[in-house]
């Protein structure tokens, strides 16, 4: 399974997002491969993903896509990650 | 996970400011006091804000400012800026900012490693709070774990 995380930068916010996406899937015991990136990049970097995690400002601008866009709101609440992730995937 | 410097001249507590420019740009000039950026990285980090929204607003009350690496970026940095009176960023749900952190990495490459320890921090829910009631340098360096307890 492939997640990609997105921001502005493709650091930064989007980096955080990863490090506790990675942390709820280890909980949740989902094998996930999770990316940052830019969302400049998104078209090639989130061709293959499953998931795509990021805030309400990029949901337009990431556009036609196959993947679940899941938007967080508190990138630092572990529950909400983990519910939002839960219901697309499980 | 190490946390970017955080030393104590990249640390402005019950700062005044006008709007969220005034803010972030208080975050950059901490960072450039540090020696972490040059003066433009304050622009840059605006700019990520105009051209993508608040979308640097990620948790009830917390601005993560930053720019990409580049020109502008030193070392890798973190300056930290508490608010008066809390300032809106126009985010949905996140509004009011009342801790503006300023992020500078000098490569994408190692930028996960700063991050992370940066989450390992604001993963305790209660940081934000304290960091917006810290009275001192030291004590901001305490909750971010950037000094020995």
């Amino acid at each position: 399974m492939k997640i990609v995380t997105i921001c502005g930068a493709g650091i930064g916010s989007s980096g955080i997002l990863k490090v506790n996406a990675e942390r709820v899937l280890a909980r949740l015991d989902i094998e996930a491969i999770v990316i940052a990136a830019d969302v400049a990049s998104v078209q090639d970097v989130a061709a293959d993903a499953q998931v795509i995690l990021t805030s309400a400002e990029f949901v337009e601008a990431i556009g036609a896509t196959f993947a679940d866009v899941i938007v967080i709101e508190n990138y630092f609440d572990t529950a909400e990650l983990s519910a939002k992730l839960e219901a697309a995937l499980g | 996970m190490t946390l970017p410097p955080l030393p104590e001249s990249a640390i402005v507590l019950a700062a005044e400011a006008a709007d969220w420019r005034a803010a972030v740009t208080l975050a950059g000039e901490a960072l450039t006091r540090s020696g972490s950026a040059e003066p433009g990285y304050s622009r840059e980090m605006i700019r990520m804000i105009e051209q993508h929204g608040p979308y640097v607003v990620i948790a009830p009350g917390l601005a993560l400012a930053h720019a990409r690496p580049g020109p502008e970026v030193i070392a890798d940095g973190l300056s930290i800026v508490t608010l008066a009176s809390p300032v809106n960023f126009g985010h949905p749900h996140n509004d009011p900012v009342s801790v503006v952190l300023g992020l500078a990495i000098a490569s994408a490459d190692t930028h996960l490693a700063a991050v992370a320890a940066v989450a390992n921090v604001f993963n305790d829910s209660s940081a934000i709070a304290d960091l917006a009631a810290a009275v001192s340098a030291l004590e901001v360096q305490k909750i971010m774990g950037a000094v020995e307890l």
